[in-house]
Protein backbone atom coordinates (compact mmCIF):
# COMPACT_ATOMS: atom_id res chain seq x y z
CA UNK A 1 0.00 0.00 0.00
CA UNK A 2 1.09 3.42 -1.08
CA UNK A 3 0.40 6.62 1.12
CA UNK A 4 2.16 9.66 0.58
CA UNK A 5 2.71 12.33 3.31
CA UNK A 6 1.05 15.07 4.06
CA UNK A 7 4.22 16.80 4.87
CA UNK A 8 6.00 19.81 3.44
CA UNK A 9 9.35 19.59 2.61
CA UNK A 10 10.62 22.84 2.67
CA UNK A 11 8.95 22.65 6.48
CA UNK A 12 11.58 19.91 7.62
CA UNK A 13 13.80 21.21 10.42
CA UNK A 14 16.35 18.98 9.08
CA UNK A 15 17.95 17.83 6.05
CA UNK A 16 21.01 16.37 4.63
CA UNK A 17 22.28 13.69 1.78
CA UNK A 18 23.97 10.77 2.95
CA UNK A 19 26.29 9.16 -0.22
CA UNK A 20 26.43 5.95 -0.55
CA UNK A 21 29.01 4.15 1.44
CA UNK A 22 28.45 6.63 4.45
CA UNK A 23 26.09 6.56 7.64
CA UNK A 24 24.07 8.73 9.21
CA UNK A 25 23.35 8.12 13.02
CA UNK A 26 21.45 10.69 15.44
CA UNK A 27 18.41 10.89 17.94
CA UNK A 28 15.17 11.45 16.72
CA UNK A 29 12.53 12.70 19.22
CA UNK A 30 8.93 11.25 20.18
CA UNK A 31 6.53 12.46 17.80
CA UNK A 32 9.07 14.02 14.83
CA UNK A 33 8.89 12.40 11.75
CA UNK A 34 11.76 11.24 9.57
CA UNK A 35 11.66 10.60 5.77
CA UNK A 36 14.53 8.03 3.86
CA UNK A 37 14.38 9.38 0.22
CA UNK A 38 15.44 6.80 -2.48
CA UNK A 39 16.96 10.14 -4.47
CA UNK A 40 18.07 8.19 -7.50
CA UNK A 41 16.43 4.63 -7.07
CA UNK A 42 16.63 1.21 -6.37
CA UNK A 43 19.53 2.43 -3.19
CA UNK A 44 18.97 0.06 0.09
CA UNK A 45 19.13 2.26 3.63
CA UNK A 46 20.04 -0.32 6.09
CA UNK A 47 18.45 0.86 8.93
CA UNK A 48 18.69 0.22 12.76
CA UNK A 49 16.59 1.64 15.77
CA UNK A 50 17.51 1.77 19.61
CA UNK A 51 16.14 3.47 22.46
CA UNK A 52 17.43 6.30 23.58
CA UNK A 53 16.94 6.08 27.46
CA UNK A 54 17.43 1.80 27.06
CA UNK A 55 20.24 1.55 23.89
CA UNK A 56 19.78 -2.32 25.19
CA UNK A 57 15.77 -2.26 24.03
CA UNK A 58 16.41 -2.33 19.84
CA UNK A 59 14.85 -3.16 16.78
CA UNK A 60 14.04 -6.51 16.56
CA UNK A 61 13.39 -8.52 12.85
CA UNK A 62 11.47 -11.17 15.23
CA UNK A 63 9.12 -9.55 16.67
CA UNK A 64 7.94 -7.28 14.33
CA UNK A 65 7.08 -9.60 11.45
CA UNK A 66 5.69 -11.85 14.18
CA UNK A 67 3.84 -9.56 15.90
CA UNK A 68 1.71 -8.14 12.74
CA UNK A 69 1.76 -11.21 11.20
CA UNK A 70 3.69 -10.63 7.71
CA UNK A 71 7.31 -10.51 6.70
CA UNK A 72 6.96 -7.25 4.93
CA UNK A 73 7.19 -3.65 5.82
CA UNK A 74 4.99 -0.95 5.21
CA UNK A 75 2.82 1.44 6.26
CA UNK A 76 1.19 0.80 9.41
CA UNK A 77 4.20 -1.63 10.52
CA UNK A 78 5.20 -0.62 14.10
CA UNK A 79 9.33 -1.28 14.31
CA UNK A 80 9.29 -3.59 17.61
CA UNK A 81 11.93 -4.04 20.03
CA UNK A 82 13.02 -7.06 21.44
CA UNK A 83 11.16 -5.79 24.92
CA UNK A 84 7.87 -5.48 22.77
CA UNK A 85 8.34 -1.36 22.75
CA UNK A 86 7.09 0.41 19.63
CA UNK A 87 10.14 2.34 19.16
CA UNK A 88 8.85 4.30 15.66
CA UNK A 89 5.52 3.60 13.05
CA UNK A 90 5.56 4.13 9.48
CA UNK A 91 3.29 6.44 8.29
CA UNK A 92 4.12 7.32 4.91
CA UNK A 93 5.23 5.58 1.92
CA UNK A 94 5.48 5.53 -1.66
CA UNK A 95 7.37 2.69 -2.52
CA UNK A 96 4.88 0.06 -1.39
CA UNK A 97 6.93 -2.95 1.10
CA UNK A 98 10.42 -3.09 2.77
CA UNK A 99 12.65 -5.79 3.52
CA UNK A 100 13.78 -6.66 7.09
CA UNK A 101 15.03 -10.03 6.17
CA UNK A 102 18.02 -10.10 4.25
CA UNK A 103 19.72 -7.93 6.85
CA UNK A 104 23.25 -5.95 6.61
CA UNK A 105 25.85 -6.58 3.81
CA UNK A 106 29.43 -7.82 5.68
CA UNK A 107 32.77 -7.85 4.53
CA UNK A 108 32.31 -11.22 5.72
CA UNK A 109 29.50 -12.19 4.37
CA UNK A 110 29.82 -10.93 1.16
CA UNK A 111 33.21 -13.61 1.51
CA UNK A 112 30.45 -16.49 0.94
CA UNK A 113 27.83 -14.81 -1.20
CA UNK A 114 30.21 -13.64 -3.91
CA UNK A 115 33.93 -14.57 -3.57
CA UNK A 116 36.55 -14.70 -1.00
CA UNK A 117 38.57 -11.54 -2.56
CA UNK A 118 35.46 -9.31 -1.76
CA UNK A 119 35.97 -9.83 1.72
CA UNK A 120 38.33 -6.34 1.83
CA UNK A 121 35.37 -4.22 -0.18
CA UNK A 122 33.25 -1.93 1.86
CA UNK A 123 29.79 -3.16 3.18
CA UNK A 124 27.43 -1.66 5.76
CA UNK A 125 28.84 -3.70 8.84
CA UNK A 126 31.49 -1.93 8.56
CA UNK A 127 29.72 1.40 8.76
CA UNK A 128 27.88 0.53 11.36
CA UNK A 129 30.84 -0.22 13.30
CA UNK A 130 32.44 2.75 12.35
CA UNK A 131 29.94 4.58 13.22
CA UNK A 132 29.44 3.46 16.90
CA UNK A 133 33.15 3.71 17.33
CA UNK A 134 32.80 7.27 16.33
CA UNK A 135 30.32 8.29 18.38
CA UNK A 136 30.81 6.21 21.66
CA UNK A 137 28.42 8.61 23.61
CA UNK A 138 25.98 6.35 22.79
CA UNK A 139 27.78 3.54 24.35
CA UNK A 140 27.29 1.08 20.88
CA UNK A 141 29.29 -1.66 20.17
CA UNK A 142 29.61 -4.55 17.61
CA UNK A 143 26.88 -6.19 20.28
CA UNK A 144 24.32 -4.11 19.33
CA UNK A 145 24.58 -4.84 15.73
CA UNK A 146 21.84 -7.04 15.10
CA UNK A 147 19.25 -7.50 12.70
CA UNK A 148 18.60 -4.31 10.47
CA UNK A 149 15.30 -3.42 8.36
CA UNK A 150 16.71 -2.65 4.60
CA UNK A 151 14.43 0.15 3.27
CA UNK A 152 13.71 0.25 -0.36
CA UNK A 153 14.99 -3.40 -0.48
CA UNK A 154 12.21 -5.99 -2.33
CA UNK A 155 13.05 -9.52 -0.89
CA UNK A 156 9.79 -11.77 -1.33
CA UNK A 157 9.20 -14.90 0.45
CA UNK A 158 8.21 -18.18 -1.94
CA UNK A 159 5.40 -20.44 -0.87
CA UNK A 160 8.24 -23.49 -1.23
CA UNK A 161 10.11 -21.63 1.47
CA UNK A 162 12.73 -19.66 -0.80
CA UNK A 163 14.30 -16.37 -0.85
CA UNK A 164 14.65 -13.88 -4.01
CA UNK A 165 16.00 -10.94 -4.20
CA UNK A 166 13.98 -9.23 -6.60
CA UNK A 167 13.95 -6.21 -8.57
CA UNK A 168 13.13 -3.21 -6.46
CA UNK A 169 9.87 -1.61 -5.86
CA UNK A 170 11.43 1.93 -5.37
CA UNK A 171 12.20 4.62 -7.85
CA UNK A 172 13.72 7.57 -7.88
CA UNK A 173 12.49 10.44 -5.39
CA UNK A 174 10.39 7.39 -3.56
CA UNK A 175 10.39 7.69 0.12
CA UNK A 176 9.23 6.14 3.61
CA UNK A 177 8.55 8.16 6.57
CA UNK A 178 8.50 6.83 10.42
CA UNK A 179 6.96 8.82 13.34
CA UNK A 180 8.90 8.14 16.18
CA UNK A 181 7.08 6.81 18.96
CA UNK A 182 10.01 7.26 22.04
CA UNK A 183 12.96 9.31 21.71
CA UNK A 184 15.53 6.68 19.92
CA UNK A 185 18.78 6.43 18.00
CA UNK A 186 18.97 6.36 14.13
CA UNK A 187 21.71 4.61 12.47
CA UNK A 188 21.24 4.13 8.86
CA UNK A 189 24.23 3.02 6.75
CA UNK A 190 23.62 3.80 2.91
CA UNK A 191 24.53 0.50 1.19
CA UNK A 192 27.90 0.41 -0.56
CA UNK A 193 27.52 -3.57 -2.19
CA UNK A 194 28.70 -3.53 -5.38
CA UNK A 195 28.04 -6.97 -6.23
CA UNK A 196 24.39 -7.16 -6.49
CA UNK A 197 22.28 -6.37 -9.58
CA UNK A 198 18.96 -5.11 -7.45
CA UNK A 199 20.91 -1.35 -7.43
CA UNK A 200 22.26 -2.12 -10.55
CA UNK A 201 25.48 -2.09 -9.68
CA UNK A 202 25.60 1.47 -8.86
CA UNK A 203 24.57 2.44 -5.16
CA UNK A 204 23.90 5.91 -4.76
CA UNK A 205 22.37 8.70 -2.49
CA UNK A 206 20.17 9.11 0.18
CA UNK A 207 18.04 11.49 1.90
CA UNK A 208 16.83 12.25 5.37
CA UNK A 209 14.00 15.16 6.29
CA UNK A 210 13.10 15.32 10.12
CA UNK A 211 10.10 17.58 10.93
CA UNK A 212 9.25 18.50 14.42
CA UNK A 213 7.53 16.85 17.17
CA UNK A 214 3.77 16.52 17.03
CA UNK A 215 3.92 16.06 20.82
CA UNK A 216 3.11 19.58 22.63
CA UNK B 1 24.87 -40.07 7.78
CA UNK B 2 27.63 -41.28 10.93
CA UNK B 3 27.36 -44.31 12.36
CA UNK B 4 29.17 -43.24 15.14
CA UNK B 5 28.03 -44.36 18.66
CA UNK B 6 25.85 -41.80 20.50
CA UNK B 7 28.66 -40.89 23.61
CA UNK B 8 25.53 -38.84 25.33
CA UNK B 9 22.02 -38.82 25.27
CA UNK B 10 19.13 -36.74 27.18
CA UNK B 11 15.80 -35.83 27.58
CA UNK B 12 14.27 -32.42 27.77
CA UNK B 13 10.96 -32.00 28.59
CA UNK B 14 8.96 -29.26 27.12
CA UNK B 15 8.98 -25.77 28.39
CA UNK B 16 12.76 -26.30 29.64
CA UNK B 17 16.38 -24.89 28.84
CA UNK B 18 19.92 -26.41 28.05
CA UNK B 19 22.94 -25.07 26.88
CA UNK B 20 26.52 -26.74 26.17
CA UNK B 21 29.83 -26.02 24.55
CA UNK B 22 30.44 -28.70 21.37
CA UNK B 23 33.60 -29.18 19.60
CA UNK B 24 33.70 -29.28 16.02
CA UNK B 25 33.63 -32.85 14.47
CA UNK B 26 30.30 -33.54 17.24
CA UNK B 27 26.76 -34.06 15.61
CA UNK B 28 23.86 -33.41 18.03
CA UNK B 29 20.98 -35.10 16.72
CA UNK B 30 17.68 -33.44 18.47
CA UNK B 31 14.39 -35.96 17.85
CA UNK B 32 10.70 -34.74 18.47
CA UNK B 33 9.72 -37.43 21.02
CA UNK B 34 5.93 -37.19 20.73
CA UNK B 35 5.51 -34.53 17.71
CA UNK B 36 4.74 -31.34 17.73
CA UNK B 37 7.90 -30.27 19.05
CA UNK B 38 10.10 -27.06 19.28
CA UNK B 39 13.47 -26.05 19.75
CA UNK B 40 14.87 -22.45 19.85
CA UNK B 41 18.17 -22.36 19.52
CA UNK B 42 21.21 -20.01 19.34
CA UNK B 43 25.03 -20.39 18.91
CA UNK B 44 27.64 -18.34 19.98
CA UNK B 45 31.63 -19.06 18.86
CA UNK B 46 32.84 -19.64 22.64
CA UNK B 47 36.25 -18.15 22.00
CA UNK B 48 34.76 -14.79 21.46
CA UNK B 49 31.49 -14.33 22.29
CA UNK B 50 30.51 -11.59 19.89
CA UNK B 51 30.63 -13.88 17.19
CA UNK B 52 26.99 -15.19 16.81
CA UNK B 53 24.22 -16.96 14.62
CA UNK B 54 22.92 -14.82 12.07
CA UNK B 55 19.95 -15.44 10.57
CA UNK B 56 19.53 -12.82 7.57
CA UNK B 57 23.06 -13.71 6.59
CA UNK B 58 22.35 -17.79 6.73
CA UNK B 59 18.76 -17.07 4.81
CA UNK B 60 20.64 -14.85 2.35
CA UNK B 61 23.59 -16.60 1.51
CA UNK B 62 21.49 -19.55 0.82
CA UNK B 63 18.43 -18.03 -1.33
CA UNK B 64 16.16 -19.42 1.26
CA UNK B 65 13.63 -19.16 3.76
CA UNK B 66 13.28 -22.18 5.82
CA UNK B 67 15.97 -24.26 7.11
CA UNK B 68 16.24 -28.06 6.21
CA UNK B 69 18.76 -30.82 4.91
CA UNK B 70 22.01 -29.53 3.25
CA UNK B 71 22.05 -25.91 4.66
CA UNK B 72 24.71 -24.58 6.98
CA UNK B 73 24.11 -22.14 9.45
CA UNK B 74 26.33 -18.97 9.40
CA UNK B 75 27.62 -17.12 12.23
CA UNK B 76 27.93 -13.32 11.48
CA UNK B 77 31.71 -13.72 10.59
CA UNK B 78 31.13 -15.76 7.51
CA UNK B 79 31.80 -18.98 9.38
CA UNK B 80 29.58 -21.57 9.45
CA UNK B 81 28.55 -23.15 12.94
CA UNK B 82 27.16 -26.28 11.82
CA UNK B 83 25.59 -27.96 8.72
CA UNK B 84 22.32 -29.87 8.62
CA UNK B 85 23.57 -33.25 7.44
CA UNK B 86 20.16 -35.07 7.71
CA UNK B 87 16.36 -34.04 8.90
CA UNK B 88 13.42 -36.04 8.26
CA UNK B 89 11.04 -33.34 8.75
CA UNK B 90 12.01 -30.74 5.76
CA UNK B 91 11.53 -27.10 7.46
CA UNK B 92 12.23 -25.01 10.18
CA UNK B 93 11.78 -21.75 10.88
CA UNK B 94 14.61 -19.05 12.16
CA UNK B 95 12.35 -15.98 11.55
CA UNK B 96 9.58 -15.91 14.44
CA UNK B 97 11.56 -15.59 17.09
CA UNK B 98 10.73 -16.55 20.86
CA UNK B 99 7.79 -16.78 23.45
CA UNK B 100 8.35 -14.34 26.11
CA UNK B 101 6.48 -13.59 28.99
CA UNK B 102 3.68 -11.38 27.76
CA UNK B 103 3.10 -13.42 25.59
CA UNK B 104 2.59 -16.56 27.03
CA UNK B 105 0.15 -14.97 30.01
CA UNK B 106 -1.62 -13.41 26.85
CA UNK B 107 -2.21 -16.40 24.61
CA UNK B 108 -1.83 -19.74 27.66
CA UNK B 109 -2.22 -17.76 31.24
CA UNK B 110 0.66 -17.29 33.42
CA UNK B 111 1.17 -20.25 35.69
CA UNK B 112 3.44 -19.26 38.22
CA UNK B 113 6.66 -21.32 40.26
CA UNK B 114 5.01 -21.10 43.50
CA UNK B 115 2.12 -22.57 42.72
CA UNK B 116 3.09 -24.98 39.76
CA UNK B 117 6.75 -25.53 40.90
CA UNK B 118 8.44 -26.70 37.78
CA UNK B 119 5.12 -27.13 35.81
CA UNK B 120 5.29 -23.29 35.48
CA UNK B 121 4.78 -21.66 31.81
CA UNK B 122 8.34 -20.75 31.12
CA UNK B 123 8.91 -18.59 28.01
CA UNK B 124 11.64 -18.59 25.66
CA UNK B 125 12.98 -15.65 25.86
CA UNK B 126 13.68 -15.60 29.49
CA UNK B 127 15.04 -18.99 28.54
CA UNK B 128 18.00 -17.42 26.75
CA UNK B 129 19.19 -15.20 28.89
CA UNK B 130 19.25 -17.44 31.56
CA UNK B 131 21.21 -19.81 29.71
CA UNK B 132 23.26 -16.99 27.90
CA UNK B 133 23.76 -15.27 31.58
CA UNK B 134 25.75 -18.42 32.62
CA UNK B 135 28.73 -17.22 29.91
CA UNK B 136 28.33 -13.65 30.83
CA UNK B 137 25.49 -13.04 27.40
CA UNK B 138 23.20 -10.57 28.24
CA UNK B 139 19.91 -9.08 26.23
CA UNK B 140 22.51 -7.00 24.09
CA UNK B 141 23.71 -10.65 22.53
CA UNK B 142 20.57 -12.28 21.67
CA UNK B 143 19.76 -12.31 18.04
CA UNK B 144 17.27 -13.99 15.60
CA UNK B 145 17.13 -17.73 16.60
CA UNK B 146 16.04 -20.91 14.81
CA UNK B 147 13.25 -22.80 16.23
CA UNK B 148 13.14 -26.84 15.21
CA UNK B 149 10.91 -28.86 14.05
CA UNK B 150 8.24 -25.47 13.60
CA UNK B 151 7.04 -24.60 10.25
CA UNK B 152 5.51 -21.06 9.54
CA UNK B 153 4.73 -20.28 5.34
CA UNK B 154 4.58 -17.09 3.97
CA UNK B 155 1.82 -15.98 0.98
CA UNK B 156 2.47 -13.66 -1.60
CA UNK B 157 1.38 -10.52 0.69
CA UNK B 158 3.69 -11.47 3.65
CA UNK B 159 1.07 -12.94 5.28
CA UNK B 160 2.31 -15.58 8.03
CA UNK B 161 0.83 -19.12 8.88
CA UNK B 162 2.02 -21.50 11.64
CA UNK B 163 1.60 -24.99 10.43
CA UNK B 164 0.35 -27.38 13.55
CA UNK B 165 1.25 -30.69 11.41
CA UNK B 166 5.14 -30.28 10.86
CA UNK B 167 6.88 -32.25 12.55
CA UNK B 168 5.47 -35.72 13.97
CA UNK B 169 6.38 -38.33 16.37
CA UNK B 170 10.18 -39.46 15.85
CA UNK B 171 10.81 -37.14 13.53
CA UNK B 172 14.61 -35.74 13.81
CA UNK B 173 18.01 -33.96 12.67
CA UNK B 174 21.44 -33.93 12.73
CA UNK B 175 23.58 -31.19 13.05
CA UNK B 176 27.20 -31.38 12.34
CA UNK B 177 29.12 -28.30 14.17
CA UNK B 178 31.95 -27.23 12.04
CA UNK B 179 33.40 -25.05 14.65
CA UNK B 180 33.58 -25.13 18.37
CA UNK B 181 30.45 -23.57 19.68
CA UNK B 182 28.02 -22.58 22.20
CA UNK B 183 24.90 -23.72 22.65
CA UNK B 184 21.77 -22.17 24.12
CA UNK B 185 18.02 -23.98 23.45
CA UNK B 186 15.32 -24.25 24.89
CA UNK B 187 11.85 -26.05 24.26
CA UNK B 188 9.67 -23.71 25.00
CA UNK B 189 6.53 -23.35 22.69
CA UNK B 190 6.98 -21.38 19.24
CA UNK B 191 5.60 -18.11 19.50
CA UNK B 192 2.93 -18.74 16.90
CA UNK B 193 1.94 -21.93 18.00
CA UNK B 194 -1.87 -21.27 18.31
CA UNK B 195 -2.82 -24.86 20.91
CA UNK B 196 -5.35 -23.94 23.55
CA UNK B 197 -2.95 -25.20 25.97
CA UNK B 198 0.37 -24.25 26.72
CA UNK B 199 2.57 -27.27 24.78
CA UNK B 200 4.67 -28.81 26.56
CA UNK B 201 6.49 -31.44 23.99
CA UNK B 202 10.20 -33.36 24.80
CA UNK B 203 12.73 -34.16 22.74
CA UNK B 204 15.68 -36.35 23.00
CA UNK B 205 19.15 -35.55 22.21
CA UNK B 206 21.84 -37.77 21.06
CA UNK B 207 25.71 -36.55 21.07
CA UNK B 208 27.79 -38.46 18.53
CA UNK B 209 31.13 -38.05 16.86
CA UNK B 210 31.16 -37.37 12.80
CA UNK B 211 32.96 -38.61 10.34
CA UNK B 212 35.20 -36.07 8.64
CA UNK B 213 34.28 -33.90 5.98
CA UNK B 214 35.40 -34.92 2.51
CA UNK B 215 35.52 -32.84 -0.21
CA UNK B 216 31.92 -34.30 -1.95
CA UNK B 217 30.24 -33.93 1.32
CA UNK B 218 26.52 -32.82 0.48
CA UNK B 219 26.57 -29.65 2.93
CA UNK B 220 29.27 -28.43 1.15
CA UNK B 221 28.21 -28.50 -1.86
CA UNK B 222 24.84 -28.05 -1.25
CA UNK B 223 25.72 -24.33 -2.82
CA UNK B 224 28.45 -22.17 -3.83
CA UNK B 225 28.68 -19.97 -1.25
CA UNK B 226 28.87 -23.02 1.50
CA UNK B 227 31.96 -23.82 -0.52
CA UNK B 228 33.64 -20.68 0.71
CA UNK B 229 31.95 -20.87 3.78
CA UNK B 230 33.68 -24.24 4.45
CA UNK B 231 36.83 -22.60 3.21
CA UNK B 232 36.54 -19.32 5.70
CA UNK B 233 35.65 -22.18 8.59
CA UNK B 234 38.70 -23.97 8.06
CA UNK B 235 40.77 -21.60 8.58
CA UNK B 236 39.57 -19.87 11.44
CA UNK B 237 40.00 -23.44 12.88
CA UNK B 238 43.44 -24.23 11.53
CA UNK B 239 44.86 -20.71 12.53
CA UNK B 240 42.86 -19.54 15.59
CA UNK B 241 40.39 -21.66 17.35
CA UNK B 242 43.18 -24.51 18.67
CA UNK B 243 45.20 -22.03 20.43
CA UNK B 244 42.36 -20.53 21.94
CA UNK B 245 40.84 -22.97 22.59
CA UNK B 246 43.44 -25.87 24.13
Amino acid sequence: MQRPSELDADAARYRKVIPAGEYWIDVVKMGERFRIVDVEGNQAADTLLFSAADPGDRYSIVDTMREQRNVYLGVGSKLLSTAGNTLAEIVADTVGRHDTLGGACAAESNSVRYALDKRTMHACRDSFLLAVAKHDHFNLSKRDLTHNINFFMNVPVTAEGGLEFADGLSGPGKYVELRAAMDIIVLISNCPQLNNPCNAYNPTPLEILIWDSDVP
Amino acid sequence: MSNEAVFHEALIEGGKHWSLTLRSGTVLRLVDVNGGANVGMLFYNPYNLLERYNAPDTLKCQHTFKLTKGHCLYSDMGRIFCSVIDDSVGWHDTVCGNSNKALVTRRWGQKTYQRWRNDWTQNGHDSFLVEGGKYGLGRRDLAANVNWFSKVTVADTGDMTFDASNSRAGDFVDLRFEMDTLVLLHTCPHPLNPAPDYPRAPIRIQLRKSAPVQDDDYCRNSRPENIRGFENTELYRQCACPALGD
